[in-house]
């Protein structure tokens, strides 16, 4: 069983009366991830005995009503901490990790009785755009497995365009959920910063991380988003604002007339390649058949910035998180190191990748007496100026729309010895991080038969708008049904 | 030349809470190594902190204790150092925004009164411990974390007796705020000194040595002392002072230099992003304020002009917190105060000097304490058998029962010494006959008869009384 096109609240009512089983729904999972998985190469651990146990339990239990994921197979992204199973966060540090402790986001889904068929791949801590940085192998995207599905999160990604799952959860610190969501043809949501718990999320850049799902449709996003957000009482920095039930306003009278949305110039000029431009304009006329006003006469004047602003700040926060792995308490320690100084010093070189090193010491650098003016000051001024662009654009417009990528997929090692050209990619997405807004990559067409995502940027909270207009694109579109040919197609 | 000294004082204070500053995990000491930790505590992977509110409303009322500005607006700071007792390899602290600032607090040294200045005040997390022996590295978290309140001076401080004296004042105000309980001894209160001297009249400070985490204060007295001195040497002989960190070596006197600081350390200060800056509103300000317990000075105005203690009496027993609500307890059972002023200035602070404790950790109780003095003033013992009632209720016991049991008992009751007072006197005609012949002497004679019958139990008041009485009869 491929759940490319599954339906979640269908899903649900399936197991409740009865037409399929917790167990033969978790074993579909796993017939599905073996015909997919030497290819994709999605997960770093399976977790499949324990998820059988747990669907014939769930399945004796009886699957409650108010349990919309009781007994339903989903995928947790390897950064996501789970009490019992490995979590590697794609890094020689952490191989042999296995948390005492769940995420907040995972106690919620648990509380929902689902079924955690396992962590998928990543670049290592979140760093990257591709998961080739993963110390363990490349995750393959399933619509052309010589390409990259992009990163972080490229594992969780690549598993739902497999039809593995319906949804996998990623984070986000800098566009790791929306850029492989947008290379793999699947739906991708950042949530507002704050507004689902970081709690169990290990560390990359704190003022910017945030867990969100990948999913094969809106509206299935909207469910399992909901599920995960909230105050939590572990995460100062979550935001007691009042949890919306998107889903319930996703239905026939959905529509985006009067919508008012915003194209900047810099989100389609020269940067972006013509093939993707294309599929965007298309994307924008048809919201503009639906009903929608587009107005491209908008500037975003400090969106050049945002990369090398955020690339400071998101790695200065790094180099400070990722200092706990010394090889004092857990993780990986050099078997050859004789002192303190060589237990960290050779524990961190042999354990850290070279992207991750790249960062700390970017990190550092930038935190240093004598240049922390000149870079991380200056970079958080950046930031400001970021937010004032959106807050300006906002102000009278709905949402912001444009690409979320510059370009389709990337062929693997094509890029990986060039990190400018890399970090590049995130020009369109790393400024949302650094305002900390909710958006969505929304499959919107292909490029030479490589899916092409639209970047959908709303207000502060209001998930909502995002979900709307992307919904009824979704429904007015056939874009998000193209499944990639992979093995076992039926 | 004549020099002129700066001292600057870094004292940190631990405050008392229930919890850690960022994690739930109980504030305990000499629990099994680690177990008070949690997962924050080792900085697991994917923990965040949780700031403890009681801290930086402690932090608060020690901003107002030593009259400093409360900051309405205030961010926490990593300061960020690899450190087998410091797991996450960075301090959470403020650095930007102190949470309070511009203090000051008056000492007297000699007979002259002097403000010294408050630079800041931080909140920050304690680090673990390490333990060290002969193959092994032992690492015990149970203090990571522990909230602490570094309180840093102005370079106001110009002489070791200053810095004593700076020091004491500091620690009876916080101790009387209760937020912590300042003991040197315990390392609840640590002291970092730094010290430089320059020709006096020069605008420009000179080089500062530094002194880390001396336990006592009169150590800190000898440290200050020797480096004034030191560095006066070093520069007579025409030398410099190397800026560097000294180790105070108790059993010589001397402090040594540990290493020489080739610039400052790099610790890469930025802001906390897992700790959302706070807001402080005057209301909460307000609300501390009123909640603040009275303070040394007030204290010793109510014990001069309500109580008419002495001045020296009101200072002597406001010198710690323990003692002046000792006193306190034992006037509101209804103890007249200048006897129990006396009882603690004298015999329990002999006892106390003697002994090397403090007064908590005696069995002596406010209500024995009372008892005791009540016990003196309507006569049941006299003064001579209330020093060993005394050591009764140094011992937790119950000053009328032990009295009782030990023969202390006056004997009071005239019924009952007018039949020895008539004994005496009838073995005595000598005396008699003396006494009326104008020989005051025979009387104490008379009463030592008495007392030595009643084996010292008698009240002598009353056998005076009964005495005279039968005498003039005579």
């Amino acid at each position: 069983m491929k759940f490319n096109e599954t339906d979640l609240t269908q899903l649900h009512e399936d197991l409740q009366t009865q037409k399929i089983s917790a167990k033969e729904l978790t074993k579909a999972a796993f017939d599905r991830i073996k015909e997919t998985d030497d290819d994709v190469k999605a997960f770093i651990t399976l977790n499949e005995d324990e998820a059988l146990k747990r669907a014939e339990a769930i399945d004796n239990e009886g699957i409650a009503a108010d349990k919309l994921l009781a007994g339903v197979p989903l995928a947790v992204k390897d950064n996501i901490v789970t009490k019992g199973l490995k979590t590697t966060a794609a890094s020689k540090m952490l191989e042999n990790f296995t948390p005492i402790y769940d995420a907040t986001v995972i106690e919620k889904l648990n509380a929902q009785d689902f079924i955690n068929v396992g962590k998928t791949n990543l670049d290592e801590f979140a760093m990257g755009g591709s998961t080739e940085n993963s110390a363990f192998f490349t995750t393959h995207n399933p619509w052309d497995l010589t390409r990259v599905p992009g990163g972080s999160s490229g594992g969780s990604a690549a598993a739902v365009a497999a039809g593995d799952v319906i949804g996998a959860l990623g984070t986000d610190t800098g566009g790791s959920i929306r850029m492989p969501s947008s290379y793999n043809n699947v739906v991708g949501l950042k949530p507002t910063y704050g507004r689902v718990s970081r709690w169990g999320a290990i560390a990359f850049g704190s003022s910017f991380d945030q867990i969100g799902w990948i999913t094969n449709s809106v509206k299935n996003n909207a469910l399992l988003t909901e599920i995960i957000s909230g105050q939590d009482d572990h995460d100062m920095t979550s935001s007691d604002r009042q949890v919306p039930n998107w889903a319930a306003n996703l239905n026939e009278n959905t529509n985006v007339k009067g919508l008012r949305i915003a194209v900047p110039k810099e989100y389609l000029d020269e940067g972006i390649q013509p093939g993707v431009r294309a599929v965007i304009n298309n994307a924008l006329k048809h919201f503009e058949e639906l009903g929608a006003i587009i107005d491209t006469d908008v500037s975003m004047p400090h969106t050049k910035y945002g990369v090398p602003a955020y690339y400071i700040l998101a790695s200065s926060e790094a180099s400070s998180n990722l200092q706990r792995y010394d090889g004092i308490r857990y993780g990986f320690r050099a078997p050859d190191a004789k002192t303190l100084e060589e237990v960290y010093v050779k524990s961190r070189t042999q354990g850290f990748g070279d992207e991750v090193k790249r960062r700390i010491m970017l990190g550092t650098f930038s935190l240093s007496a004598g240049f922390y003016d000149a870079y991380f000051n200056k970079a958080a001024k950046i930031r400001t100026l970021i937010a004032q662009d959106f807050a300006n654009v906002l102000k009278d417009h709905d949402l912001i729309m444009g690409p979320t990528g510059a370009n389709p997929a990337f062929e693997i090692g094509s890029e990986i010895a060039d990190p400018k050209t890399m970090y590049m990619n995130d020009i369109l997405t790393v400024p949302v991080n650094m305002a900390g807004l909710p958006a969505m990559s929304l499959p919107a067409g292909f490029d030479n038969g490589l899916p092409v995502g639209l970047h959908i940027i709303g207000k502060a909270f209001d998930e909502q708008t995002i979900y709307n207009a992307g919904y009824v694109f979704e429904q007015t579109t056939d874009f998000h049904k193209q499944m990639p040919k992979l093995g076992g197609q039926d | 030349m004549n020099f002129e000294t700066t001292i600057g004082l870094e004292v940190h204070v631990e405050l008392k809470t229930h919890s850690k500053i960022y994690s739930p995990t109980p504030v305990e000491f000499g629990d099994e190594p680690n177990a008070n930790t949690n997962v924050i505590d080792w900085a697991y992977p994917g923990t965040l902190p949780t700031l403890n509110k009681g801290v930086v409303r402690d932090g608060i009322m020690a901003g107002l204790a030593l009259h400093a500005q409360i900051s309405k607006h205030m961010h926490f700071d990593r300061k960020n150092y690899f450190y087998p007792d410091n797991p996450k390899a960075y301090q959470v602290t403020q650095s930007e925004t102190p949470i309070a600032h511009d203090g000051w607090i008056e000492i007297e040294v000699n007979g002259k009164k002097k403000k010294i200045g408050i630079k800041e005040m931080h909140i920050e997390e304690d680090a673990g411990k390490n333990t060290h022996t002969s193959n092994y590295s032992y690492v015990d978290l149970n203090r990571q974390g522990t909230p602490l309140i570094e309180i840093v001076s102005k370079p106001d401080i110009a002489s070791p007796e200053e810095a004593v004296a700076y020091l004491e004042a500091l620690r009876q105000r916080i101790q009387f705020t209760g937020i912590s309980d300042v003991k040197m001894e315990e390392g609840s209160m640590r002291v970092d000194t730094n010290i430089s001297i320059r020709p006096i009249g020069s605008d420009k400070y000179g080089t500062k040595t530094e002194m880390k985490n001396i336990n006592s204060f009169n150590f800190v007295k000898k440290a200050l002392n020797f480096e004034q001195q030191r560095h006066e040497k070093v520069i007579m002989a025409g030398g410099t002072i190397a800026q560097e960190t000294r180790r105070f070596d108790e059993a010589t006197g001397e402090t040594i230099s540990m290493r020489t600081k080739e610039g400052s350390d790099d610790y890469r200060y930025f802001p906390e992003p897992d700790i959302p800056p706070l807001e402080v509103s005057d209301e909460w300000i307000q609300e501390i304020e009123d909640a603040m317990p009275e303070m040394p000075g007030e204290r010793r105005a109510r014990y001069t002009n309500d109580l008419g203690l002495s001045e020296y009496d009101a200072m002597v027993l406001t010198q710690t917190k323990e003692m002046s609500d000792f006193f306190e307890a034992t006037i509101a059972l209804g103890a007249d105060p200048k006897k129990a002023a006396n009882y603690l200035m004298n015999d329990v602070n002999s006892y106390l000097n003697d002994k090397q404790v403090d007064l908590q950790d005696t069995k002596l109780t406010p209500a024995n304490l009372a008892g005791m003095i009540k016990l003196i003033d309507d006569g049941t013992i006299s003064s001579k058998m209330a020093k060993k009632v005394f050591k009764g209720i140094l011992d937790g016991q119950e000053p009328a029962a032990y009295a009782e049991k030990n023969g202390l008992v006056q004997l009071s009751d005239p019924a009952k010494l007018q039949p020895i007072v008539d004994e005496v006197l009838a073995n005595n005609q000598q005396s008699i006959e003396d006494y009326k012949n104008g020989k005051d002497r025979a009387v104490g004679f008379l009463v030592g008869q008495i007392m030595k019958q009643t084996r010292g139990k008698a009240n002598p008041g009353v056998v005076n009384k009964l005495l005279m009485k039968a005498l003039n009869e005579k």
